[in-house]
């Protein structure tokens, strides 16, 4: 069954004059995983906040269906606790604020919202330890304030930490493999592979054909000018890595031509 | 910030205080307005030895005078009306015996004023490890632990009451850090004061538990003008926190009091202060008017004093708790948290003065303002030119929580050591809309997601309170935060 569906999505800026996303359609079921590819600029970023709910963009027409409900009338939180989970391209900085306070709160509001009883304190920091394991996250960085004086790459680390810990329906991962060094990338492919279930879905935004040789996706999409212009299988990405973005480009403009 | 975020933090001004209830208890009251003769009614309420009326009399005079020539301390950040001084009331005591002898003697509503307000008077039922002095408008009520305190040689009672049994110890310190010609708030306190705590540990002693001092304003048109004095000899240490409610009035309340604390050589001061008067309507209207004087002196070698407040109540705030650091190697702390919101105004900081060599002062202040609140750090650091050595540190972050509020810092050097090493770090951040959705995004509301942010915001000095009270600051804190989110 469709986990997602994204039905002509035209997104804008409030208040100002400025469109982003020009239409994009997509489908993801649950159990899957689709790479979203594309050139910098081409609303990658703008499509995931979108899915998230930040409030500055203005969904100018279409649709989003999550499990089949209307995604667009939701909250963000709500959105977090029906099971969107977004690992950010730029994390956040919360100075002061312990991994732990901030998870335990987290982790306790997506539970109630699934009927779920809170978590004692013992049986969460149980849990965080499991968790950490699991994606292989070094225990220091939990015991810190939130991406506080993290390096880039364990602000990265630390979203697939957080996937790990809030178990979400669907998991979008911005550019979340940028800026890692070898042994960090292969740590979070093993990371995702590990959460990779049949309930979940995940949506990869990225830029390199490297992570998905980790992480085997069933379907690669190119952005483009704010629109999806090219799907295939693994080997879209192979093609994008050889020879650019160029034919894309070509290829939409001699579409819209037509 | 967005929309909803907005009208989240303009509801907040809304929000009921807490503590904005009253007893309706019989009082004994002077009539309103000042004059000599008050101050002498006073004095003899509270039967106080010839000195200290005598001392009194000359604090009014020269209050008189700096009233008549309108030396009014008004040059802070801060936009209120002056005082009507003749349209306040000096003295205001439940009805019955002032100081009562035994907590048996503590009519029931009074011990029930203080329950409510979370602090137990009995023993039995009190935070273990805290000895407090409940103060009701001008008078004490009652000291729990006298009797414990009293094995290690610790006085803790009443100002009232230490006047009259340890004359030698009052007189010599009164007004030895704090004198009557400060300011004008300092002179009307001199003269009307009521009463408030005394501390003396002696030489050699750690106090055995934490002391505190509640101080409640009930009576409607009262101000509070209470004086706490702490003196360590050589060698001892004590931790100190003072707390403060008033019922909600529409008019403004006063409250001038006088601090001074004497640390003599290798002893510790350690003294903290949750704030929470009442801070006016969302209008702005009503509120305390808070202005205090906060001083301390390192007065021996190796000597510590060290100040933390929370500062969340009043309408208008004008404090700068303060350390004169006169023997070589003292040290002088200040960390404070000043949370404004609705009209509230703070103007709030520390001076230090570096006098003896190879002292030592940091001051971190940390500054949140909602709505329409107005929030300012001010602070002083002089060092004096035989203070070779002397070293400070000051970080001041402001963290703004909407698009009306405002921050400001102040911060003033004056140093005629050339070998002093002063360091000054400022910022001030937006609690920005990244950090609340990326809140959002993990579940989190409105509410949750400040708490957590203001909450990491101040940790630094919420971890220097006693522990017994850092617990009841983070929740006064999350009051302050909670609102009507819809
Ligand atoms: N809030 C905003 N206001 C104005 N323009 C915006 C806003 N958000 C995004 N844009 C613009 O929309 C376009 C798409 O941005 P987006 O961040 O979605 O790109 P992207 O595909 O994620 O790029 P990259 O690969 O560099 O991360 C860019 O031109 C960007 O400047
Ligand atoms: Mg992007």
């Amino acid at each position: 069954m469709a986990l997602l569906e994204v039905k002509n999505l035209h997104v804008g800026v409030e208040d100002e004059d400025i469109k982003i996303l020009n239409g994009v359609d997509l489908t993801l079921d649950t159990g899957q995983l689709h790479a979203i590819m594309g050139p910098n600029g081409s609303g990658k970023s703008t499509l995931a906040a979108v899915l998230a709910g930040r409030e500055e963009y203005e969904v100018l027409e279409g649709e989003i269906l999550f499990d089949g409900e209307d995604l667009l009338e939701l909250e963000p939180e709500e959105r977090a606790e029906k099971g969107v989970f977004l690992a950010f391209q730029y994390p956040v900085e919360l100075p002061g604020v312990s991994m732990t306070n901030f998870l335990k709160e987290a982790v306790n509001s997506v539970r109630e919202a699934r009927g779920q009883e809170e978590l004692s304190s013992a049986d969460f920091l149980q849990y965080m330890r499991e968790r950490a394991e699991l994606v292989n996250i070094d225990a220091d960085l939990t015991k810190r304030s939130v991406n506080e004086g993290f390096s880039g790459g364990e602000k990265k680390r630390n979203e697939i930490f957080q996937l790990a810990m809030l178990e979400p329906r669907l998991a979008i991962l911005d550019e979340t493999d940028s800026g890692l060094d070898i042994d960090a990338l292969t740590n979070v492919a093993e990371g995702v592979n590990k959460l990779r279930t049949d309930e979940r879905g995940f949506l990869v935004i990225t830029h390199y054909e490297r992570i998905l040789r980790y992480i085997t996706p069933d379907r690669v999409h190119v952005m483009l000018d704010g629109k999806l212009v090219q799907s295939g299988g693994k080997e879209l990405a192979t093609k994008l890595e050889e020879k650019g973005y160029d034919w894309v480009r070509e290829e939409a403009a001699a579409a819209a031509a037509a | 910030m967005s929309t909803s975020e907005t009208e989240y933090l303009k509801g907040k001004a809304s929000e009921e205080y807490e503590h904005g209830w009253y007893t309706d208890i019989e009082s004994d009251k002077a009539p309103k307005g000042l004059s000599e003769d008050i101050v002498r009614f006073i004095s003899h309420k509270k039967d106080e030895p010839e000195w200290l009326l005598d001392w009194r009399l000359k604090a009014y005079e020269y209050f008189e005078q700096l009233l008549e020539s309108g030396h009014y301390p008004d040059w802070a950040h801060l936009d209120y009306e002056r005082p009507d001084f003749q349209n306040m009331r000096y003295y205001a005591a439940p009805k019955g015996k002032a100081d009562y002898d035994n907590l048996d003697e503590v009519p029931d509503e009074i011990l029930e004023t203080f329950e409510r307000l979370g602090i137990p008077l009995e023993e039995q039922k009190a935070l273990t490890g805290v000895a407090v002095d409940a103060v009701m408008d001008s008078v004490s009520v009652a000291t729990t632990f006298k009797e414990k305190l009293k094995e290690k040689g610790v006085i803790f009672k009443s100002f009232g009451e230490a006047a009259k049994e340890h004359p030698e110890i009052v007189r010599e310190y009164l007004g030895s850090v704090v004198p009557y010609t400060d300011n004008m708030y300092a002179a009307l306190n001199s003269a009307v004061f009521s009463d408030g705590s005394f501390v003396y540990v002696p030489e050699g002693v750690t106090c055995p538990m934490e002391l505190s001092t509640y101080f409640r304003i009930n009576e409607q048109g009262t101000g509070q003008f209470e004086r706490t004095l702490i003196v360590t000899e050589p060698g001892a240490y004590v931790s100190y926190l003072e707390g403060c409610t008033a019922p909600m009035r529409k008019e403004n309340q006063l409250h001038a009091a006088v601090v001074e604390l004497v640390a003599h050589e290798d002893s510790e001061i350690k003294y903290s202060t949750i704030q929470n008067w009442y801070p006016g309507d969302e209008d702005g209207e009503g509120g305390v008017y808070n202005l205090v004087t906060k001083r301390g002196i390192c007065k021996g070698d190796n000597s510590k004093i060290s100040w933390t407040q929370l500062e969340t109540g009043s309408a208008v705030t004008q404090k700068y708790p303060s350390v004169i650091l006169a023997g070589d190697n003292s040290v002088g702390e200040f960390y404070s948290v000043a949370f404004t919101k609705g009209h509230q105004q703070a103007d709030t900081g520390t001076k230090m003065q570096h006098i003896g060599k190879n002292t030592k002062s940091t001051i971190i202040s940390k500054g949140i303002s909602a709505d329409y609140a107005d929030n300012s750090y001010r602070g002083l650091v002089k060092v004096g030119k035989n203070a070779d050595g002397a070293r400070n540190f000051s970080q001041c972050d402001s963290m703004l929580l909407g698009p009306d509020c405002g921050a400001h810092t102040y911060p003033y050097i004056e140093s005629a050591n050339p070998s002093a090493q002063i360091e000054h770090e400022a910022t001030t951040s937006k609690v920005g809309e990244d950090q609340m959705f990326y809140c959002h995004q993990r579940g989190l509301g409105e509410e949750e997601a400040l708490k957590l942010i203001v909450n990491g915001f101040c940790k630094e000095i919420l971890q220097e309170l006693p522990m017994e009270f850092a617990v009841e600051a983070k929740e006064l804190l999350a009051i302050e935060l909670e609102g009507s989110v819809g």
